[in-house]
Protein backbone atom coordinates (compact mmCIF):
# COMPACT_ATOMS: atom_id res chain seq x y z
CA UNK A 1 0.00 0.00 0.00
CA UNK A 2 1.38 3.35 -1.06
CA UNK A 3 1.12 6.08 1.58
CA UNK A 4 0.36 9.63 0.53
CA UNK A 5 -0.63 12.71 2.42
CA UNK A 6 -2.69 14.40 -0.28
CA UNK A 7 -3.67 12.55 -3.43
CA UNK A 8 -4.73 14.67 -6.39
CA UNK A 9 -6.62 12.78 -9.04
CA UNK A 10 -6.14 14.39 -12.42
CA UNK A 11 -3.26 16.46 -13.77
CA UNK A 12 -5.29 18.96 -15.79
CA UNK A 13 -5.62 22.68 -14.99
CA UNK A 14 -7.56 22.13 -11.73
CA UNK A 15 -5.36 19.25 -10.52
CA UNK A 16 -2.07 21.01 -11.28
CA UNK A 17 -3.20 24.17 -9.51
CA UNK A 18 -4.41 22.13 -6.52
CA UNK A 19 -0.99 20.46 -6.43
CA UNK A 20 0.84 23.81 -6.55
CA UNK A 21 -1.15 25.38 -3.76
CA UNK A 22 -1.10 22.28 -1.53
CA UNK A 23 2.64 21.77 -2.06
CA UNK A 24 3.37 25.41 -1.37
CA UNK A 25 1.47 25.01 1.91
CA UNK A 26 3.87 22.22 2.84
CA UNK A 27 1.74 19.15 2.13
CA UNK A 28 3.22 16.04 0.57
CA UNK A 29 1.38 15.70 -2.71
CA UNK A 30 0.89 12.77 -5.05
CA UNK A 31 -0.61 13.61 -8.46
CA UNK A 32 -2.13 10.72 -10.43
CA UNK A 33 -2.76 11.38 -14.13
CA UNK A 34 -4.14 8.74 -16.48
CA UNK A 35 -2.50 10.17 -19.59
CA UNK A 36 1.18 10.04 -20.43
CA UNK A 37 1.45 13.81 -20.13
CA UNK A 38 0.22 16.37 -17.65
CA UNK A 39 -1.91 19.35 -18.63
CA UNK A 40 -5.26 17.73 -19.43
CA UNK A 41 -7.07 19.61 -22.16
CA UNK A 42 -4.61 22.51 -22.03
CA UNK A 43 -2.18 20.61 -24.26
CA UNK A 44 -4.42 21.11 -27.30
CA UNK A 45 -5.66 24.62 -26.61
CA UNK A 46 -3.68 26.76 -29.02
CA UNK A 47 -5.93 29.79 -28.46
CA UNK A 48 -5.44 32.61 -25.97
CA UNK A 49 -7.36 32.37 -22.70
CA UNK A 50 -9.91 34.84 -21.40
CA UNK A 51 -10.00 36.00 -17.78
CA UNK A 52 -7.51 38.28 -16.09
CA UNK A 53 -3.77 38.19 -15.53
CA UNK A 54 -4.02 35.91 -12.49
CA UNK A 55 -5.64 33.20 -14.62
CA UNK A 56 -3.02 33.65 -17.37
CA UNK A 57 -5.40 35.56 -19.66
CA UNK A 58 -4.11 36.20 -23.16
CA UNK A 59 -1.68 33.28 -22.76
CA UNK A 60 -2.27 30.28 -25.00
CA UNK A 61 -3.50 27.12 -23.25
CA UNK A 62 -0.57 25.11 -24.62
CA UNK A 63 1.79 27.50 -22.83
CA UNK A 64 -0.11 27.49 -19.53
CA UNK A 65 0.83 23.83 -18.88
CA UNK A 66 4.49 24.86 -18.99
CA UNK A 67 3.90 27.76 -16.61
CA UNK A 68 2.08 25.49 -14.12
CA UNK A 69 4.68 22.70 -14.35
CA UNK A 70 7.44 25.21 -13.84
CA UNK A 71 5.69 26.47 -10.73
CA UNK A 72 5.17 22.91 -9.49
CA UNK A 73 8.84 22.06 -10.03
CA UNK A 74 9.70 24.44 -7.19
CA UNK A 75 8.31 21.86 -4.79
CA UNK A 76 10.20 18.79 -6.02
CA UNK A 77 10.80 17.58 -2.48
CA UNK A 78 7.16 17.19 -1.58
CA UNK A 79 5.53 16.45 -4.94
CA UNK A 80 5.39 13.09 -6.66
CA UNK A 81 3.82 12.81 -10.09
CA UNK A 82 2.58 9.52 -11.52
CA UNK A 83 1.51 9.70 -15.14
CA UNK A 84 -0.04 6.75 -17.00
CA UNK A 85 -1.88 6.07 -13.74
CA UNK A 86 -5.65 5.72 -13.68
CA UNK A 87 -7.51 5.85 -10.40
CA UNK A 88 -10.08 3.08 -10.72
CA UNK A 89 -11.74 3.09 -7.31
CA UNK A 90 -12.27 4.99 -4.07
CA UNK A 91 -13.53 2.99 -1.12
CA UNK A 92 -15.26 3.53 2.23
CA UNK A 93 -12.13 2.80 4.23
CA UNK A 94 -10.30 5.57 2.39
CA UNK A 95 -8.31 3.22 0.20
CA UNK A 96 -7.89 4.31 -3.40
CA UNK A 97 -7.01 1.80 -6.10
CA UNK A 98 -4.85 2.71 -9.06
CA UNK A 99 -3.76 1.15 -12.31
CA UNK A 100 -0.34 2.07 -13.62
CA UNK A 101 0.13 1.34 -17.33
CA UNK A 102 -1.54 -1.89 -18.48
CA UNK A 103 -1.29 -4.27 -15.56
CA UNK A 104 0.20 -2.78 -12.43
CA UNK A 105 -2.61 -2.45 -9.90
CA UNK A 106 -1.81 -0.94 -6.50
CA UNK A 107 -3.45 0.70 -3.50
CA UNK A 108 -2.97 4.17 -2.07
CA UNK A 109 -3.98 5.31 1.43
CA UNK A 110 -4.09 9.12 1.36
CA UNK A 111 -5.05 11.38 4.26
CA UNK A 112 -7.06 13.54 1.87
CA UNK A 113 -8.00 13.54 -1.81
CA UNK A 114 -8.72 16.26 -4.35
CA UNK A 115 -10.76 14.85 -7.22
CA UNK A 116 -10.05 16.88 -10.34
CA UNK A 117 -11.12 14.48 -13.05
CA UNK A 118 -12.65 17.07 -15.36
CA UNK A 119 -15.48 16.38 -17.75
CA UNK A 120 -16.26 14.33 -20.84
CA UNK A 121 -18.03 15.10 -24.08
CA UNK A 122 -21.72 14.55 -24.59
CA UNK A 123 -22.83 12.59 -27.64
CA UNK A 124 -25.58 13.39 -30.14
CA UNK A 125 -28.04 10.78 -31.39
CA UNK A 126 -28.86 10.73 -35.11
CA UNK A 127 -28.97 8.00 -37.77
CA UNK A 128 -25.50 6.70 -38.72
CA UNK A 129 -23.70 8.70 -36.05
CA UNK A 130 -21.18 5.86 -35.82
CA UNK A 131 -19.75 6.40 -39.31
CA UNK A 132 -15.99 7.01 -39.45
CA UNK A 133 -15.45 10.72 -39.92
CA UNK A 134 -17.81 11.68 -37.12
CA UNK A 135 -15.69 12.83 -34.21
CA UNK A 136 -16.04 14.55 -30.89
CA UNK A 137 -14.50 18.04 -30.89
CA UNK A 138 -11.88 16.90 -28.38
CA UNK A 139 -10.65 14.18 -30.72
CA UNK A 140 -10.41 16.63 -33.63
CA UNK A 141 -8.43 19.04 -31.48
CA UNK A 142 -6.11 16.26 -30.28
CA UNK A 143 -5.47 14.99 -33.81
CA UNK A 144 -4.74 18.49 -35.12
CA UNK A 145 -3.00 20.25 -32.31
CA UNK A 146 -1.25 17.42 -30.47
CA UNK A 147 -0.42 15.00 -33.30
CA UNK A 148 -0.42 17.36 -36.29
CA UNK A 149 -2.89 15.20 -38.23
CA UNK A 150 -5.66 16.71 -40.37
CA UNK A 151 -8.94 15.01 -39.42
CA UNK A 152 -10.34 15.44 -42.95
CA UNK A 153 -10.91 18.01 -45.64
CA UNK A 154 -14.39 19.44 -45.14
CA UNK A 155 -16.01 19.75 -41.77
CA UNK A 156 -19.50 20.37 -40.48
CA UNK A 157 -19.26 21.64 -36.89
CA UNK A 158 -22.18 20.67 -34.68
CA UNK A 159 -22.42 23.04 -31.72
CA UNK A 160 -21.80 26.79 -31.47
CA UNK A 161 -20.55 26.87 -27.89
CA UNK A 162 -17.03 28.08 -27.18
CA UNK A 163 -15.48 24.70 -28.02
CA UNK A 164 -17.31 24.42 -31.34
CA UNK A 165 -16.35 27.97 -32.32
CA UNK A 166 -12.72 27.64 -31.22
CA UNK A 167 -12.19 24.25 -32.85
CA UNK A 168 -13.72 25.59 -36.09
CA UNK A 169 -11.20 28.41 -36.08
CA UNK A 170 -8.34 26.03 -35.37
CA UNK A 171 -9.49 23.72 -38.19
CA UNK A 172 -9.28 26.68 -40.57
CA UNK A 173 -5.82 27.53 -39.22
CA UNK A 174 -4.85 23.95 -40.08
CA UNK A 175 -6.07 24.46 -43.64
CA UNK A 176 -9.31 22.49 -43.28
CA UNK A 177 -12.50 23.88 -44.79
CA UNK A 178 -15.40 24.41 -42.37
CA UNK A 179 -18.68 24.32 -44.30
CA UNK A 180 -20.91 25.58 -41.49
CA UNK A 181 -21.44 25.60 -37.75
CA UNK A 182 -24.86 24.61 -36.52
CA UNK A 183 -26.57 24.66 -33.18
CA UNK A 184 -30.05 23.56 -32.13
CA UNK A 185 -30.32 26.52 -29.75
CA UNK A 186 -31.85 29.73 -31.14
CA UNK A 187 -28.73 31.70 -30.14
CA UNK A 188 -24.98 31.21 -30.32
CA UNK A 189 -23.90 29.73 -27.00
CA UNK A 190 -20.21 30.68 -27.06
CA UNK A 191 -18.58 34.07 -26.71
CA UNK A 192 -19.66 36.31 -29.57
CA UNK A 193 -16.11 37.50 -30.21
CA UNK A 194 -15.29 33.89 -31.17
CA UNK A 195 -18.41 33.71 -33.36
CA UNK A 196 -17.54 36.96 -35.16
CA UNK A 197 -14.01 35.68 -35.74
CA UNK A 198 -15.32 32.62 -37.59
CA UNK A 199 -18.11 34.48 -39.35
CA UNK A 200 -15.70 36.97 -40.95
CA UNK A 201 -13.81 34.00 -42.38
CA UNK A 202 -17.02 33.33 -44.32
CA UNK A 203 -18.34 30.41 -42.25
CA UNK A 204 -22.13 30.52 -41.75
CA UNK A 205 -23.50 29.87 -38.27
CA UNK A 206 -26.89 28.19 -38.43
CA UNK A 207 -28.78 28.50 -35.16
CA UNK A 208 -32.01 26.49 -34.65
CA UNK A 209 -30.56 23.71 -36.82
CA UNK A 210 -29.72 20.09 -36.04
CA UNK A 211 -28.34 17.00 -37.75
CA UNK A 212 -31.07 14.91 -39.34
CA UNK A 213 -28.82 12.12 -40.50
CA UNK A 214 -25.37 11.16 -41.67
CA UNK A 215 -24.93 9.44 -45.02
CA UNK A 216 -22.04 7.29 -46.18
CA UNK A 217 -21.01 3.72 -46.90
CA UNK A 218 -17.55 3.21 -45.47
CA UNK A 219 -17.18 6.68 -44.04
CA UNK A 220 -19.07 9.97 -43.81
CA UNK A 221 -19.91 11.41 -47.24
CA UNK A 222 -22.84 13.71 -46.55
CA UNK A 223 -24.64 15.32 -43.66
CA UNK A 224 -28.33 16.20 -43.80
CA UNK A 225 -29.22 19.11 -41.59
CA UNK A 226 -32.62 20.62 -40.86
CA UNK A 227 -34.24 23.43 -38.90
CA UNK A 228 -35.84 22.87 -35.51
CA UNK A 229 -38.77 24.70 -33.97
CA UNK A 230 -38.74 26.30 -30.52
CA UNK A 231 -39.39 22.86 -28.96
CA UNK A 232 -36.43 21.38 -30.85
CA UNK A 233 -38.68 19.33 -33.16
CA UNK A 234 -37.27 18.88 -36.65
CA UNK A 235 -39.15 20.86 -39.30
CA UNK A 236 -39.82 18.86 -42.44
CA UNK A 237 -38.90 20.40 -45.76
CA UNK A 238 -36.05 22.49 -44.34
CA UNK A 239 -33.30 19.97 -45.09
CA UNK A 240 -29.90 21.17 -46.27
CA UNK A 241 -27.25 18.79 -47.60
CA UNK A 242 -23.56 19.24 -46.84
CA UNK A 243 -20.85 17.33 -48.70
CA UNK A 244 -18.46 16.79 -45.82
CA UNK A 245 -16.07 14.05 -44.77
CA UNK A 246 -15.95 15.14 -41.14
CA UNK A 247 -18.67 15.97 -38.67
CA UNK A 248 -17.38 17.38 -35.44
CA UNK A 249 -19.73 16.97 -32.49
CA UNK A 250 -19.38 19.70 -29.90
CA UNK A 251 -22.60 19.66 -27.93
CA UNK A 252 -21.17 20.24 -24.49
CA UNK A 253 -19.42 18.47 -21.66
CA UNK A 254 -20.66 16.75 -18.54
CA UNK A 255 -18.76 16.26 -15.25
CA UNK A 256 -16.71 13.07 -14.87
CA UNK A 257 -18.05 12.10 -11.47
CA UNK A 258 -17.81 8.32 -11.09
CA UNK A 259 -15.14 8.31 -8.39
CA UNK A 260 -17.07 10.75 -6.22
CA UNK A 261 -20.27 8.72 -6.61
CA UNK A 262 -18.44 5.52 -5.82
CA UNK A 263 -16.95 7.00 -2.69
CA UNK A 264 -20.46 7.86 -1.51
CA UNK A 265 -20.37 11.64 -1.82
CA UNK A 266 -23.84 13.16 -2.01
CA UNK A 267 -24.46 14.05 -5.62
CA UNK A 268 -27.05 16.21 -7.33
CA UNK A 269 -28.16 16.79 -10.90
CA UNK A 270 -27.74 20.50 -11.62
CA UNK A 271 -28.46 21.51 -15.24
CA UNK A 272 -26.59 24.83 -14.91
CA UNK A 273 -23.45 22.87 -14.03
CA UNK A 274 -24.05 20.44 -16.93
CA UNK A 275 -24.64 17.25 -15.00
CA UNK A 276 -24.36 15.33 -11.74
CA UNK A 277 -22.03 17.10 -9.31
CA UNK A 278 -21.03 16.65 -5.65
CA UNK A 279 -22.50 18.73 -2.86
CA UNK A 280 -19.67 20.62 -1.19
CA UNK A 281 -18.87 23.29 1.35
CA UNK A 282 -17.21 26.61 0.57
CA UNK A 283 -13.78 24.97 0.83
CA UNK A 284 -14.62 22.52 -1.96
CA UNK A 285 -14.85 19.61 0.50
CA UNK A 286 -17.59 17.12 -0.39
CA UNK A 287 -19.98 15.47 2.06
CA UNK A 288 -17.28 12.86 2.74
CA UNK A 289 -14.67 14.30 5.07
CA UNK A 290 -11.27 14.92 3.47
CA UNK A 291 -12.59 14.27 -0.03
CA UNK A 292 -12.34 17.51 -2.00
CA UNK A 293 -13.27 18.22 -5.61
CA UNK A 294 -12.35 21.01 -8.04
CA UNK A 295 -12.65 21.98 -11.68
CA UNK A 296 -15.12 20.68 -14.24
CA UNK A 297 -16.00 17.66 -12.09
CA UNK A 298 -17.82 20.12 -9.80
CA UNK A 299 -19.56 21.83 -12.74
CA UNK A 300 -18.52 22.58 -16.32
CA UNK A 301 -16.95 26.03 -16.76
CA UNK A 302 -13.99 27.66 -18.48
CA UNK A 303 -10.48 26.43 -17.60
CA UNK A 304 -9.73 29.76 -15.95
CA UNK A 305 -12.31 29.00 -13.24
CA UNK A 306 -11.07 25.41 -12.98
CA UNK A 307 -7.57 26.66 -12.20
CA UNK A 308 -8.72 29.00 -9.44
CA UNK A 309 -10.94 26.25 -7.97
CA UNK A 310 -7.91 23.98 -8.00
CA UNK A 311 -5.78 26.51 -6.12
CA UNK A 312 -8.56 26.97 -3.58
CA UNK A 313 -9.28 23.26 -3.05
CA UNK A 314 -5.55 22.45 -2.76
CA UNK A 315 -5.06 25.18 -0.20
CA UNK A 316 -8.05 24.06 1.89
CA UNK A 317 -7.23 20.35 1.63
CA UNK A 318 -3.67 21.00 2.81
CA UNK A 319 -4.95 23.12 5.70
CA UNK A 320 -7.41 20.39 6.70
CA UNK A 321 -4.63 17.82 7.10
CA UNK A 322 -2.36 20.03 9.16
CA UNK A 323 -0.71 22.40 6.73
CA UNK A 324 -2.39 25.63 7.62
CA UNK A 325 -0.23 28.49 6.41
CA UNK A 326 0.04 31.93 8.00
CA UNK A 327 -1.36 33.55 4.88
CA UNK A 328 -4.21 31.04 4.52
CA UNK A 329 -7.01 33.58 4.90
CA UNK A 330 -5.34 36.04 2.56
CA UNK A 331 -4.81 33.44 -0.16
CA UNK A 332 -8.26 31.98 0.25
CA UNK A 333 -9.88 35.40 -0.04
CA UNK A 334 -7.87 36.13 -3.15
CA UNK A 335 -9.08 32.91 -4.84
CA UNK A 336 -12.67 33.54 -3.76
CA UNK A 337 -12.47 37.06 -5.19
CA UNK A 338 -11.02 35.79 -8.46
CA UNK A 339 -13.88 33.31 -8.82
CA UNK A 340 -16.44 36.00 -8.02
CA UNK A 341 -14.91 38.20 -10.65
CA UNK A 342 -14.90 35.44 -13.31
CA UNK A 343 -18.54 34.68 -12.49
CA UNK A 344 -19.97 38.16 -12.19
CA UNK A 345 -21.08 38.50 -15.82
CA UNK A 346 -24.11 37.09 -17.65
CA UNK A 347 -22.52 33.65 -18.21
CA UNK A 348 -21.34 33.57 -14.61
CA UNK A 349 -24.82 34.30 -13.29
CA UNK A 350 -26.05 31.07 -14.84
CA UNK A 351 -23.17 29.13 -13.24
CA UNK A 352 -23.78 30.81 -9.88
CA UNK A 353 -27.43 29.80 -9.90
CA UNK A 354 -26.16 26.21 -10.20
CA UNK A 355 -23.50 26.56 -7.53
CA UNK A 356 -26.13 27.87 -5.08
CA UNK A 357 -27.79 24.48 -5.29
CA UNK A 358 -24.74 22.50 -4.20
CA UNK A 359 -22.90 24.59 -1.63
CA UNK A 360 -23.61 23.66 1.97
CA UNK A 361 -22.90 26.75 4.02
CA UNK A 362 -21.69 27.00 7.59
CA UNK A 363 -19.88 23.68 7.67
CA UNK A 364 -16.40 25.05 7.76
CA UNK A 365 -13.51 24.07 9.94
CA UNK A 366 -11.67 27.37 9.83
CA UNK B 1 -29.60 39.05 -35.03
CA UNK B 2 -26.02 39.41 -33.79
CA UNK B 3 -26.57 36.62 -31.28
CA UNK B 4 -27.81 34.32 -34.05
CA UNK B 5 -25.24 35.10 -36.73
CA UNK B 6 -22.15 36.60 -35.10
CA UNK B 7 -22.43 39.56 -37.51
CA UNK B 8 -22.73 42.95 -35.77
CA UNK B 9 -25.06 45.52 -37.37
CA UNK B 10 -23.63 48.64 -39.01
CA UNK B 11 -25.04 50.68 -36.15
CA UNK B 12 -23.19 48.56 -33.59
CA UNK B 13 -19.97 48.90 -35.58
CA UNK B 14 -20.19 52.67 -35.98
CA UNK B 15 -20.76 53.07 -32.27
CA UNK B 16 -17.38 51.44 -31.61
CA UNK B 17 -15.52 53.66 -34.08
CA UNK B 18 -13.86 56.81 -32.77
CA UNK B 19 -15.08 60.02 -34.50
CA UNK B 20 -13.69 60.61 -37.99
CA UNK B 21 -11.76 63.67 -36.77
CA UNK B 22 -9.80 61.41 -34.41
CA UNK B 23 -9.22 58.79 -37.10
CA UNK B 24 -7.87 61.49 -39.43
CA UNK B 25 -5.37 62.57 -36.79
CA UNK B 26 -3.60 59.21 -36.66
CA UNK B 27 -3.87 55.52 -35.74
CA UNK B 28 -6.49 54.60 -33.15
CA UNK B 29 -7.99 51.35 -31.87
CA UNK B 30 -11.52 50.14 -32.58
CA UNK B 31 -12.54 47.77 -29.79
CA UNK B 32 -15.32 45.55 -31.09
CA UNK B 33 -16.25 43.88 -27.84
CA UNK B 34 -20.05 43.86 -27.75
CA UNK B 35 -20.90 41.37 -25.04
CA UNK B 36 -19.90 41.15 -21.40
CA UNK B 37 -17.44 38.33 -20.81
CA UNK B 38 -14.90 37.89 -17.99
CA UNK B 39 -11.82 39.21 -19.75
CA UNK B 40 -9.45 42.17 -19.40
CA UNK B 41 -6.07 41.62 -21.12
CA UNK B 42 -6.65 44.67 -23.38
CA UNK B 43 -6.70 46.89 -20.32
CA UNK B 44 -3.66 45.16 -18.80
CA UNK B 45 -1.68 45.28 -22.05
CA UNK B 46 -2.18 48.98 -22.80
CA UNK B 47 0.77 51.08 -21.65
CA UNK B 48 -1.10 54.32 -22.25
CA UNK B 49 -4.20 53.62 -20.12
CA UNK B 50 -6.30 53.99 -23.24
CA UNK B 51 -8.60 51.03 -22.49
CA UNK B 52 -10.60 50.81 -19.28
CA UNK B 53 -12.55 47.81 -18.04
CA UNK B 54 -12.37 48.44 -14.33
CA UNK B 55 -12.87 46.37 -11.20
CA UNK B 56 -15.48 44.06 -12.73
CA UNK B 57 -13.65 42.23 -15.52
CA UNK B 58 -17.01 41.52 -17.19
CA UNK B 59 -17.42 45.17 -18.11
CA UNK B 60 -17.22 46.13 -21.75
CA UNK B 61 -13.92 47.88 -22.54
CA UNK B 62 -14.09 51.65 -22.98
CA UNK B 63 -11.55 53.35 -25.23
CA UNK B 64 -10.02 56.70 -24.40
CA UNK B 65 -9.14 57.72 -27.95
CA UNK B 66 -6.97 60.63 -26.85
CA UNK B 67 -4.64 58.30 -24.95
CA UNK B 68 -4.54 55.67 -27.70
CA UNK B 69 -1.44 55.74 -29.90
CA UNK B 70 -2.57 52.95 -32.23
CA UNK B 71 0.44 50.85 -31.22
CA UNK B 72 -1.56 47.62 -31.81
CA UNK B 73 -0.26 45.69 -28.80
CA UNK B 74 -3.90 45.14 -27.73
CA UNK B 75 -4.68 43.57 -31.12
CA UNK B 76 -2.32 40.73 -30.35
CA UNK B 77 -3.40 40.40 -26.71
CA UNK B 78 -7.19 40.26 -27.18
CA UNK B 79 -8.17 36.56 -26.95
CA UNK B 80 -11.24 37.34 -29.05
CA UNK B 81 -9.23 39.13 -31.78
CA UNK B 82 -11.88 41.84 -31.45
CA UNK B 83 -9.64 44.89 -31.86
CA UNK B 84 -8.35 46.62 -34.99
CA UNK B 85 -6.59 49.93 -35.59
CA UNK B 86 -7.63 52.54 -38.18
CA UNK B 87 -5.51 55.43 -39.39
CA UNK B 88 -6.90 58.15 -41.65
CA UNK B 89 -3.93 60.50 -41.39
CA UNK B 90 -2.00 59.18 -44.38
CA UNK B 91 -4.39 60.04 -47.22
CA UNK B 92 -7.71 61.72 -48.02
CA UNK B 93 -8.97 58.83 -50.08
CA UNK B 94 -7.78 55.78 -48.15
CA UNK B 95 -7.33 54.54 -44.59
CA UNK B 96 -4.76 52.18 -43.19
CA UNK B 97 -6.21 49.33 -41.16
CA UNK B 98 -4.30 47.00 -38.84
CA UNK B 99 -5.87 43.56 -38.41
CA UNK B 100 -4.82 40.52 -36.35
CA UNK B 101 -4.20 37.62 -38.74
CA UNK B 102 -3.32 34.17 -37.34
CA UNK B 103 -3.03 32.23 -40.59
CA UNK B 104 -0.25 30.90 -42.77
CA UNK B 105 1.14 31.88 -45.16
CA UNK B 106 1.44 35.48 -44.02
CA UNK B 107 1.13 38.04 -46.80
CA UNK B 108 4.18 40.11 -47.74
CA UNK B 109 4.18 43.90 -47.73
CA UNK B 110 3.29 45.26 -51.15
CA UNK B 111 1.16 42.24 -51.94
CA UNK B 112 -2.49 42.59 -52.98
CA UNK B 113 -4.96 40.47 -50.99
CA UNK B 114 -8.74 40.18 -50.80
CA UNK B 115 -10.45 42.41 -48.27
CA UNK B 116 -13.41 40.81 -46.48
CA UNK B 117 -16.30 42.22 -44.50
CA UNK B 118 -17.71 40.85 -41.23
CA UNK B 119 -19.63 38.14 -43.11
CA UNK B 120 -16.49 36.99 -44.86
CA UNK B 121 -17.62 38.41 -48.22
CA UNK B 122 -14.93 39.77 -50.53
CA UNK B 123 -15.51 43.51 -50.88
CA UNK B 124 -12.27 44.81 -52.40
CA UNK B 125 -8.69 44.19 -53.36
CA UNK B 126 -6.45 45.76 -50.74
CA UNK B 127 -2.73 46.40 -50.56
CA UNK B 128 -0.64 45.09 -47.69
CA UNK B 129 1.50 47.87 -46.20
CA UNK B 130 3.20 46.08 -43.34
CA UNK B 131 3.26 42.72 -41.52
CA UNK B 132 4.29 42.79 -37.85
CA UNK B 133 5.07 39.53 -36.08
CA UNK B 134 7.41 40.27 -33.17
CA UNK B 135 7.85 37.88 -30.27
CA UNK B 136 5.83 40.19 -28.03
CA UNK B 137 2.77 39.59 -30.23
CA UNK B 138 2.99 35.88 -29.27
CA UNK B 139 2.01 34.33 -32.62
CA UNK B 140 -0.77 36.79 -33.39
CA UNK B 141 0.67 38.69 -36.36
CA UNK B 142 -0.77 42.08 -37.26
CA UNK B 143 -1.24 42.99 -40.92
CA UNK B 144 -1.60 46.61 -42.02
CA UNK B 145 -3.61 47.14 -45.21
CA UNK B 146 -4.60 50.18 -47.18
CA UNK B 147 -8.29 50.37 -48.09
CA UNK B 148 -10.57 52.86 -49.75
CA UNK B 149 -12.35 55.14 -47.26
CA UNK B 150 -15.72 53.99 -48.57
CA UNK B 151 -15.19 50.58 -46.95
CA UNK B 152 -13.69 51.78 -43.67
CA UNK B 153 -16.66 50.57 -41.61
CA UNK B 154 -16.94 47.33 -43.58
CA UNK B 155 -13.48 45.83 -43.93
CA UNK B 156 -12.52 43.46 -41.10
CA UNK B 157 -10.51 40.56 -42.55
CA UNK B 158 -8.25 39.54 -45.39
CA UNK B 159 -7.82 36.43 -47.45
CA UNK B 160 -4.84 35.26 -49.44
CA UNK B 161 -5.60 33.95 -52.91
CA UNK B 162 -4.56 30.35 -53.40
CA UNK B 163 -1.32 30.28 -55.35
Amino acid sequence: MKQAELLIIGGGPAGLCAAISAASSGANVLVAERNKNLGGQLVKQTHMFFGSEKQYASTRGIDITGILLNELSKYKENVEIMTDTTIVGMFEDGVVTALHKEDNYFKIKPDAVVVATGAFEKALAFPNNDLPGIYGAGAVQTLMNVYGVKPGNKVLMVGAGNIGLIVSYQLMQAGVEVSAILDAAPRIGGYLVHASKIRRMGVPILTSHTVKEAIGKEFLEKAIVCQVDDKFNQIEGTEIEFDVDVMCISVGLTPLNELLSMRGCQMKYVPQLSGIVPLRNENYETTIENVFAAGDTTGVEEASAAMVEGYLAGLCAAAKIGHMTDDFEERKNDYVKQLESLRSGPVGKHILSGIEQIVIKGEQYV
Amino acid sequence: MFEKTGIPSEEMIREKFPPIERINKGPVAVVECYKEIPCNPCETACRFSAITIGEDINNIPVLNEDNCTGCAICLSKCPGLAIMVVDGSKSDTTVQVKLPYEFLPLPASGETVKGLDREGKIIADVKVIQVQNPKSFDRTPVVTIEADRSIMYKIRNIRMEAK
